[in-house]
């Protein structure tokens, strides 16, 4: 097996430009999508169904449908019939933003509620609201139990950005395809791309395991 | 002081409280017994709306908390509640624990605050304790603890809800202790618990409950010396 490192060396700028695409919807990504989690979350928690129903819809619909059909639809569908055209960067935020908020949402809820509800028990009792005792006693115990699974989270995030690749954003995805597709080569462009990947994932996970630490008081 | 009248409260189909009337005087030091399931910890929990009530009034210094009206936020600043599991905030540390309610809810100054928390830290005997987290106490020192963040508030009522229950024995003396040490200072209190002897001691009056009613209720000496129920007898005969 030959290996053509000059295939790779061509294409540098554009993996490079390629990789800051896929850093950049991750980013927004994770931010937009737990900013919505968190609220989503709050909405599938409250006591009553009427409300919390549409917060408990939602979840049901991007947990359960193919994030690649969500992403057409987007892409194909809702951005155009709001801005009149496509647009795949703003299709490929909206797709990773809205599908990771339903699974950050999920998060979000099964940390407050593994927090023990003498707790709030302990915190009601001295005549704090249900909203400072959220704040004060549930969040924090909360957020430091949702770290692992949110950074899990993240790291799927980052994985899954390369689907709009499908969509034609220039993230890594669309060039190592573009790559592969005119020099017929496979090793090169995905071997490339998988390590791209594992950098930006493994990164990603040593800042989650530094924060862990410093949070951990038990 | 409390005043509960024709107190109900059922959980779904099942009736955990029938008819329950109770009268707390101040500085009286009320003791509640019966075996588990008899309702006693529900009946303490109601007090300060921890439970919803489902029919009857509470009334602590003559207001109606059962009221929609009332502040129940209001009311528990005034009730301080100690647990059978301490439910000490387990992120913070011992100080942050008792000074929270007072400085979010009391809106103290925070100087002031921090003082008053060592005094009442030396008072429970823990002074050395104050920048320690909750899970590196004994049992015995999270319940002091526990008693230490109620008295932050200032309450004119305690309630203890079975404070001693979970403790290993050679640490139920330490927490009796400190709870005879307030019921001396004239603090109104009830207490839930399996400790007959503290109810022999401390309390002014003891309140035997059985399946969701009282049964008798009278002095410490009359009761333990006398019961004139066949249920009281048949559980004191149990018990001590």
């Amino acid at each position: 097996m030959d290996f053509r490192f000059e295939i790779i060396k061509e294409y540098a700028p554009y993996l490079v430009q390629g990789t800051a695409y896929t850093i950049g919807l991750s980013l927004a990504g994770i931010f937009i999508g737990t900013f919505l989690g968190l609220f989503i979350g709050l909405g599938k928690m409250m006591k009553n169904k009427f409300l919390s129903w549409p917060f408990i819809c939602y979840i049901a619909f991007f947990r359960g449908t193919p994030l690649f059909v969500q992403i057409l639809l987007i892409h194909f569908g809702l951005v155009p019939l709001f801005t009149g055209e496509t647009n795949p960067i703003l299709a490929a935020i909206l797709a990773l933003s809205l599908n990771s908020a339903a699974y950050i949402a999920e998060i979000f809820r099964a940390g407050v509620q593994s927090i023990d509800k003498g707790q709030m028990e302990g915190a009601r009792s001295l005549g704090l609201t249900h909203v400072q005792a959220m704040r004060y006693v549930i969040l924090p115990q909360a957020t430091k139990r949702m770290i692992p699974p949110l950074g899990n989270e993240f790291i799927v995030l980052i994985k899954e950005s390369s689907i709009a690749a499908i969509i034609a954003a220039p993230e890594l995805m669309y060039w190592s395809r573009a790559e592969a597709g005119q020099y017929f080569r496979v090793w090169e462009p995905y071997l490339t791309a998988a390590l791209i990947y594992l950098i930006l994932t493994l990164s990603l996970s040593l800042v989650l395991n530094l924060l862990e630490r410093k949070l951990a008081t038990e | 002081m409390i005043k509960v009248t024709n107190l109900k409260k059922s959980f779904g189909n099942h009736e955990v409280l029938k008819d329950i009337n109770v009268d707390v005087k101040p500085q009286e030091v009320v003791v509640v017994i019966g075996p588990s399931g008899s309702g006693k910890s529900t009946f303490l929990r109601c007090i300060n709306m921890l439970e919803t009530i489902t029919d009857g009034k509470v009334y602590i210094e003559n207001v109606d908390i059962t009221d929609e009206k009332t502040n129940i936020n209001k009311i528990r600043t005034e009730v301080g509640m100690v647990f059978q599991h301490f439910n000490l905030f387990s992120h913070k540390t011992v100080l942050e624990n008792i000074m929270l309610a007072p400085l979010k809810v009391r809106k103290l100054e925070k100087e002031k605050t921090r003082l008053k928390a060592i005094e009442l830290l030396r008072k429970v005997g823990l002074a050395d304790k104050a920048n320690a987290y909750p899970n590196s106490l004994s049992g015995g020192q999270k319940q002091r603890v526990a008693i230490a963040r109620a008295l932050a508030m200032v309450p004119k009522i305690l309630l203890f809800d079975e404070p001693t229950s979970a403790l290993d024995p050679e640490m139920v003396g330490e927490v009796l202790e400190v709870m005879k040490k307030l019921a001396r200072e004239g603090m109104t209190m009830v207490v839930v618990t399996h400790e007959m002897g503290f109810a022999r001691e401390v309390g002014d009056r003891v309140i035997f409950m059985d399946e969701g009613y009282i049964v008798e209720e009278n002095t410490p000496n009359e009761l333990f010396g006398g019961p004139r129920h066949q249920r009281t007898k048949a559980f004191l005969s149990k018990v001590l």
